[in-house]
C-alpha cells in the first residue's frame, strides 16, 4: 500500500498487494457468499434427508398448477416458470448495470438498476401471490373418516395419497414436512431477494447522487451484483428441489 | 486502478501521516476511542474484557454446581440469598442445576473461548503481525464486536427471566429444546438462547470475513504467506472454520425456532407430552444433531487453533530458537482444519447411526491424531535444548502443551465407536474435553495475555501473582479433571444432579468433594489474575523498550503505545521469516532486517 512499492506480477503472494488483484470488499463478498451457501446447503440437505425418509411426498404438477387470473385452468409449473424467468431476467439487467458502470455511464447504470429492482419486486409479488394461494385455497381432505377442507400450511398438508371414499377419490393428509420446508426455504430465499432489493435501492440512490462518479469507479454496483447473482443461483437450486424433483 | 485503490477502496485516515511521529492527528472523542472504536487494538481489548466478564460468570456457575456435586446432602443458606427461588432452603433447584450446566457450557464455549480468544487475538495480532494499518474493514470489525455485545446482552438477560435460562445442555438437543412444555428451561430462556446465538453467528461471520481478507490482501511488502508467524496462520484457519461452520448452526437455529413457534415439524415426530399427543409428524431430532455437530466439531478447533498459534509463537520466542518444522506446522493446521469438517458424527455414535458409517468417522477422527501429534512433537523439539526463559507466558504455553497431550490422548479412546458405547455421556468425556480444549485453550489465552500485555497496555503484569496463578491453575486443573477419568470409566454419567442414590457411585462421594474444593481454589486464583490484569492497566511496571521479549515479529517495531494506524511512518518492509532466533551467533534478527550477503539460509 505504500507508494514506494514495486509491482512485479511474478510475486503475487509476497505481500504489499492483493494476490487476486481484488479489493478487500469483493473478497469479503465472495467469502460471505460461500458462507451463505453453507446456510442454504444445510437447509436443502435437511430437506432432502427428511423427504427421502418419508414414504410419499406431494405431486408438484398438482400442487403448483394455478396461474393468477386464469381461474381453475390446469397449468402445471407455469407460474413458477414465470417467476424463474423474472428472476433470471433481473440478473441480466444487473449484468448490464455492472457493464455500464465499467464504462462510467451514470445514466445507463440508473436505467438497468431500476429494471433490476423492478424485477426483484415482481418476483417478491409473485411469491406473495403463490404463498397466499397455497395457504388460503381449500382442498378436500379425508381426515379420520370425515371430509375437511384444508389449506397448505406449516402444519397441514392436503396433498397426500388419494383413497376411495363414498364413491369418489379423496386426498388424505400428506407429510407436514412439505409445508415446513417449502415455506421455510422459499421464505429464507425470499428474504434474501428482499434484502437484495434493498441493497440495489441503496446502490441506485448512491448512483443518482453521483457518489460513484466521484469515487471514479462503480465497484459497489459490482459487489451488489455478486450478491444478486448469488440469490439467483440459489433460486435455481430451490426451484430444482421443490418444483422439479 | 492502481494497487493502492485496489486494496483500500476508501483511503484510510492514517494514509496522509507522512513522517509525523504523532499518530493521533484525527480527532478522537471518548465515544470514538473507547466505545464505537474502529481501531483493531481497541476492539480487541473490548473483546478481551467482555470475555473476562463472561469467564467470571461462567466460572462462578461451575463453582455453584460443584457445590451441589461435592456436598449433595448439605444446604448452603447463602444460595437462597443470591439465587432466590432457585436456591430454596439453601439447595439448588434441580431444574436450575441443569440450567447452570447449560449456561456454563454455552458461555465458556462461545463467549469466552470463541469471542474472547479468537476475537481478542485475531483482532490484535493480525494487523500488527502481518503489517497492516488496521483490518480490511474497520467498520465491519466494529460491528462484529457490537453484534457480540448484543448477543451477550440477550444471553445475560436470559439469566433473569422467571423460568430461568436455557437448559438441556449447551447442545440444546430437540425435542426437549423445541417444546416449551418440556421444561422451564425450554421456555423463554431457550428463545433468548437461540436469538443470542443468531447474533453471535453474525458477529463471528463479520469478524471472520475481515480476518481472512486482511491476511490475504493486506500483508506488508515482503510478508509472503510462508513468512507469516504461526499465530497468523492459526487465526486464518480459525476464521475459515468459523465462516464455513457457523452458517450451518444458523440453519439449525432457524429451523428450531420455526419448530418452537410456527408449528413446523423439522425435528419433531410422534411425541406425547404431559399425556397430550402432539400433531407433529415426520421430523427427526437426529437431523438437529447432524446440523449442530457440523458446527460443533469445527468449533472445537475454532477454540483450539488460536491457542496453538499463540503457543507456537510464545514457545519459539522464549526458547530463543526457531520453531521446529514451520511448514509441518502450517500443513498440520491445514490438515486439522480440513479433517474437522469430516468427523462430526463421532459425537453421535450412540444415536442409532449405522455402525458401518460410524467406522468411517472413526477412521477420520483418529486421523486427526496425526497432525496433532506433529504439532506436539514440534513444540517439544522447539523446547529441546532451548535457552528457555520461564516467563509467565512461557509457563502457560508449556502448560498448554502438557494439557493438550493429556487431554488429546483420551480423544483416541473416545474416537472409537465401540469404546464410545461405554464412555459416551460419562465424566470421561467431561475430563477429555475440559483438558484438551477447555483448560488448554484457556492456557493459550493466558499465554497470549501475559505475552502481549506489554503491547496492549504499555505495562507489564505482576510476575509474582502470575507465577502463583500458573502453578495453582495447572495443579488444580489436573486435580479436578484427572479423577474424572476414573469416575467416567466407572460409568458415572454427566449432567446428573445427585449421585448419592446409586450404590455404584457412592464410592466417589469423597472424590467429588475433593474436586469441588479444588475447583473453588482454582476459581479464586483466577480472581487473582483478574485483579492483576486490571491493576496492571493502571499501576503496572511501565514498558521502556519497544521490544521487551527480543522477538522478531512486526508488532514489536511499533511505538510502545501505538496509535490508530500502528506505525507512525511507513509500514516496515519484511525480509525474512519470523523465526530467526539464535542464528549466526545472534540472539534474534527482526523480520525487518534485510538478509545479509554471507548469512546462512535457514
Amino acid at each position: 500500500m505504500e507508494t514506494a512499492l514495486t509491482r512485479t506480477k511474478s510475486q503475487l503472494w509476497s505481500g504489499g498487494k492483493s494476490p487476486y488483484n481484488v479489493s478487500y470488499g469483493k473478497l469479503m463478498m465472495w467469502f460471505f457468499l460461500m458462507s451463505d451457501s453453507f446456510t442454504f446447503g444445510a437447509f436443502l440437505i435437511s430437506y432432502g434427508s427428511i423427504r427421502f425418509s418419508l414414504n410419499n411426498w406431494v405431486d408438484h404438477n398438482y400442487v403448483f398448477n394455478k396461474f393468477p387470473l386464469t381461474g381453475e385452468a390446469n397449468l402445471p409449473l407455469a407460474f413458477v416458470s414465470l417467476m424463474t424467468f423474472i428472476l433470471i431476467f433481473s440478473s441480466v439487467t444487473m449484468v448490464l448495470a455492472v457493464h455500464e458502470g465499467h464504462k462510467m455511464n451514470k445514466k445507463g447504470v440508473e436505467k438497468w438498476m431500476i429494471l433490476t429492482i423492478l424485477g426483484g419486486l415482481a418476483f417478491l409479488t409473485c411469491q406473495a401471490w403463490e404463498w397466499t394461494h397455497l395457504i388460503t385455497s381449500r382442498h378436500k381432505v379425508l381426515v379420520d373418516g370425515v371430509i375437511q377442507y384444508w389449506g397448505t400450511t406449516t402444519s397441514h398438508n392436503p396433498w397426500g395419497p388419494h383413497v376411495m371414499f363414498n364413491g369418489e377419490m379423496v386426498a388424505t393428509p400428506g407429510p407436514v414436512a412439505f409445508g415446513g420446508y417449502f415455506f421455510g426455504i422459499t421464505g429464507f430465499h425470499g428474504f434474501h431477494v428482499f434484502s437484495g432489493v434493498v441493497i440495489n435501492l441503496v446502490m441506485l440512490i448512491k448512483t443518482k447522487i453521483g457518489d460513484f462518479q466521484k469515487r471514479g469507479h462503480y465497484e459497489m454496483i459490482e459487489k451488489a451484483g455478486l450478491y444478486w447473482h448469488f440469490v439467483d443461483l440459489v433460486w435455481v437450486f430451490v426451484f430444482l428441489c421443490f418444483y422439479l424433483i | 486502478m492502481n494497487n493502492d485503490e485496489v486494496i483500500h477502496e476508501t483511503p484510510l485516515v492514517v494514509h496522509d501521516l507522512g513522517h509525523e511521529a504523532h499518530t493521533h492527528h484525527h480527532k478522537e472523542t471518548f465515544i470514538t476511542k473507547y466505545v464505537f472504536s474502529q481501531d483493531h487494538k481497541m476492539i480487541s481489548k473490548q473483546f478481551l474484557i467482555t470475555g473476562i466478564i463472561w469467564a467470571v460468570i461462567g466460572g462462578l456457575f461451575s463453582v455453584i454446581f460443584r457445590l451441589q456435586l461435592g456436598y449433595p446432602d448439605q444446604t448452603f443458606p447463602f444460595l437462597e440469598d443470591i439465587l432466590g427461588h432457585w436456591g430454596k432452603g439453601g439447595k439448588i433447584d434441580p431444574e436450575f442445576y441443569y440450567a447452570l450446566v447449560t449456561m456454563h457450557g454455552t458461555i465458556l464455549v462461545f463467549f469466552v473461548l470463541t469471542a474472547g480468544l479468537s476475537g481478542t487475538f485475531s483482532n490484535f495480532l493480525i494487523p500488527l503481525q502481518a503489517g497492516a494499518r488496521d483490518m480490511a474493514s474497520p467498520f465491519l470489525n466494529m460491528l462484529s464486536y457490537w453484534f457480540f455485545f448484543l448477543s451477550s446482552v440477550i444471553m445475560f438477560s436470559s439469566l433473569f427471566v422467571q423460568t430461568g435460562p436455557a437448559s438441556g445442555g449447551w447442545t440444546i438437543y430437540p425435542p426437549l429444546s423445541a417444546l416449551g412444555e418440556a421444561s422451564d428451561g425450554a421456555k423463554m430462556g431457550m428463545d433468548l438462547w437461540l436469538a443470542s446465538i443468531a447474533m453471535f453467528i453474525i458477529s463471528v461471520l463479520l469478524g471472520g470475513l475481515n480476518y481472512i481478507s486482511t491476511i490475504l490482501n493486506m500483508r506488508t511488502k515482503g510478508m509472503s504467506m510462508t513468512r507469516m508467524p504461526l499465530t497468523i496462520w492459526a487465526f486464518f484457519f480459525t476464521a475459515v472454520l468459523g465462516v464455513l461452520s457457523f452458517p450451518v448452526l444458523l440453519s439449525a437455529v432457524v429451523l428450531l425456532l420455526f419448530d418452537r413457534h410456527l408449528g413446523t415439524s423439522f425435528y419433531l415426530s410422534d411425541i406425547v407430552i404431559n399425556g397430550k399427543i402432539l400433531p407433529n409428524q415426520g421430523g427427526s431430532p437426529i437431523l438437529f444433531q447432524h446440523l449442530f455437530w457440523f458446527l460443533g466439531h469445527p468449533e472445537v478447533y475454532i477454540i483450539a487453533l488460536p491457542a496453538m498459534g499463540i503457543t507456537s509463537e510464545v514457545i519459539s520466542v522464549n526458547s530463543r530458537k526457531p520453531i521446529f518444522g514451520y511448514m509441518a506446522m502450517v500443513g498440520s493446521f491445514f490438515a486439522i482444519a480440513s479433517l474437522s469438517f469430516m468427523v462430526w458424527a463421532h459425537h453421535m455414535f450412540v444415536t442409532g447411526m449405522n455402525p458401518f458409517l460410524g467406522s468411517f468417522f472413526v477412521l477420520l477422527t483418529l486421523l486427526i491424531a496425526v497432525p496433532s501429534a506433529i504439532k506436539v512433537f514440534n513444540w517439544l523439539t522447539t523446547l529441546w535444548k532451548g535457552n528457555i526463559r520461564f516467563t509467565p507466558a512461557m509457563l502457560f504455553a508449556i502448560g498448554f502443551v502438557s494439557l493438550f497431550i493429556s487431554g488429546g490422548l483420551t480423544g483416541i479412546w473416545l474416537g472409537n465407536s465401540s469404546l464410545d458405547i461405554h464412555l459416551h455421556d460419562t465424566y470421561f468425556v467431561i475430563a477429555h474435553f475440559h483438558l484438551v480444549m477447555g483448560v488448554a485453550s484457556m492456557f493459550g489465552m493466558f499465554a497470549g495475555i501475559y505475552h502481549w500485555y506489554p503491547k496492549m497496555y504499555g505495562r507489564y503484569m505482576n510476575n509474582t501473582l502470575a507465577y502463583i496463578h500458573f502453578w495453582v491453575t495447572i495443579a488444580g486443573a489436573y486435580c479436578i479433571f484427572w479423577p474424572m477419568h476414573y469416575e467416567g470409566l466407572a460409568g458415572m454419567p454427566r449432567r446428573y444432579y445427585d449421585f448419592s442414590n446409586w450404590e455404584s457411585f457412592k464410592m466417589f462421594g469423597g472424590l467429588n468433594e475433593f474436586i469441588s474444593v479444588v475447583a473453588m481454589i482454582v476459581f479464586s486464583v483466577q480472581l487473582l489474575f483478574i485483579f492483576n490484569f486490571f491493576y496492571s492497566i493502571f499501576k503496572g511496571r511501565k514498558v521502556t523498550t519497544t521490544n521487551p521479549w527480543g522477538a522478531n515479529t512486526l508488532e514489536w517495531t511499533t511505538p510502545i503505545r501505538p496509535g490508530h494506524g500502528n506505525w507512525p511512518g511507513e509500514i516496515p518492509e519484511v525480509h525474512r521469516w519470523a523465526y530467526d532466533y539464535g542464528k549466526d551467533g545472534r540472539d534474534f534478527i527482526p523480520q525487518t532486517e534485510p538478509v545479509g550477503a554471507d548469512e546462512q539460509r535457514h
